[in-house]
């Protein structure tokens, strides 16, 4: 098995698996119905990409696992999300503040990797950056129309970005296996969009009248399954069923 | 090569989601080729990645073929080239607006999302109209109103 290859697509498809998840909780609890609708849009694209990504994993992986056996039968020091994915939703201000910090980072990074080196990533990440786009868009739009609204709608913007900013140059981070995978021409070198998603960031926050906060003590560890106990949380939901009925099937 | 007979089949497999097009039209089925087992196989991709009506559009494919008698004919999921709004067809187009749907803009898939196309509403016919939500009852759907008849439309997202 090529293990590099195999921890990279876990955490492709990770960070979009948990991500969506979370998002779920908002069905039925959104402040509108459209906000309803997008937000379940957002989530349904996300576990998509995720049953490629993980779908891929489990071939590559060799053992038979499909992308539900990864998702629904690995415990939470074998997830490979970044830890910004798998923060509790908050507010609305908060949701939007990492979907937008996620959303900017994920458009830059699939959009690399459709020139990856290997075809099946290439065409998930071809499939999946048109999706990812509008994901972008309608997080930026809402950074905008909260941070530059009220008085109340801009400072739940400030709280709900303040929650995130240690949480973000763990998406640029680099180790000994992707930077393998890098000279391969397989992944992305992550810190190499660092400079694009922070101009990306400023003009939004710019126009949205907020100020970008360097943090001082990022927090970092998931990538090697180092999670807050959100995320124990977040998959005691998700896999209860599955485990508890293994042989269940749709 | 009986792909004349075949591709009539797949034409009267609707869309689960949109009745009123085929798959053939939506663009969903890419055409006919041979497996690697030589047999002859339906070409699908999917529109979106999370799309739900993606199994059962596989589904009523299949059923289709076997009770044409094509039971032999095989069904090939690819995801490249990515399905976009271009690879619907002008019949396509013309039955989403019958439908109620305002088409998608041709090209529009590799242009900005954020253009300011003008968008015809599909009951009365007039431009004056506006974006409600850029997501709506399906992935493929944004929710939009007209400003001249009032009424709510969805639009065909450009992709």
């Amino acid at each position: 098995m090529n293990e590099h290859l195999f921890q990279y697509l876990l955490r492709l498809g990770d960070d979009s698996l948990i991500l969506g998840q979370r998002l779920t909780e908002w069905c039925g609890h959104a402040p509108t119905i459209e906000v309803d609708l997008s937000l379940s849009n957002l989530a349904l694209d996300l576990i998509g990409q995720t049953t490629l990504f993980l779908g891929y994993a489990g071939e590559v992986e060799g053992k038979g696992s499909d992308a539900d056996r990864l998702a629904f039968h690995r415990d939470a020091e074998d997830f490979r999300n970044c830890l910004l994915v798998e923060q509790p939703n908050g507010d609305f201000a908060q949701t939007m503040a990492r979907q937008f910090l996620f959303s900017t980072q994920s458009v830059l990074l699939l959009d690399a990797l459709t020139q990856s080196s290997d075809a099946r990533i290439a065409e998930i990440a071809a499939k999946a950056v048109k999706e990812v786009r509008y994901h972008a868009d309608l997080a930026a739009d809402w950074v905008i129309r909260l941070g530059d609204g009220t008085e109340e709608s801009h400072a739940r913007m400030v709280d709900g970005l303040d929650w995130f900013w240690r949480f973000v140059d763990e998406m640029f981070e680099m180790d000994a296996a992707e930077t393998a995978l890098v000279q391969q021409g397989i992944a992305v070198d992550r810190a190499a969009i660092r400079s694009a998603f922070d101009a990306r960031v400023a003009a939004t926050l710019s126009e949205a009248t907020l100020a970008v906060e360097r943090c001082d003590w990022p927090l970092g560890g998931g990538r090697s399954g180092r999670h807050s106990e959100h995320l124990s949380r977040l998959l005691a939901e998700m896999q209860v069923l599955p485990r508890a009925h293994t042989d269940a099937v749709w | 090569m009986r792909s004349g007979p075949i591709m009539a089949v797949l034409g009267t497999v609707p869309d689960p989601e949109i009745p009123a097009v085929s798959v053939v039209d939506l663009g969903i089925v890419r055409g006919l080729v041979r497996s690697a087992s030589g047999a002859l196989a339906v070409r699908i991709t999917p529109t979106y990645t999370g799309c739900p009506a993606t199994l059962l559009i596989e589904r009523s494919i299949r059923e289709a073929l076997d009770a044409a008698g094509f039971r032999d004919v095989e069904i090939e999921t690819v995801l490249s080239p990515a399905w976009s709004t271009d690879m619907i067809s002008d019949a396509g187009r013309e039955q989403l607006r019958a439908y109620g749907i305002a088409p998608p803009h041709r090209g529009a898939a590799s242009t900005s999302l954020r253009g300011a196309y003008v968008v015809e509403c599909p009951r009365c016919g007039s431009t004056h109209t506006r974006e409600v939500s850029r997501f709506g009852s399906t992935p493929c759907k944004a929710l939009w109103q007209c400003n001249s008849c009032a009424e709510p439309f969805d639009r065909f997202k450009c992709h």
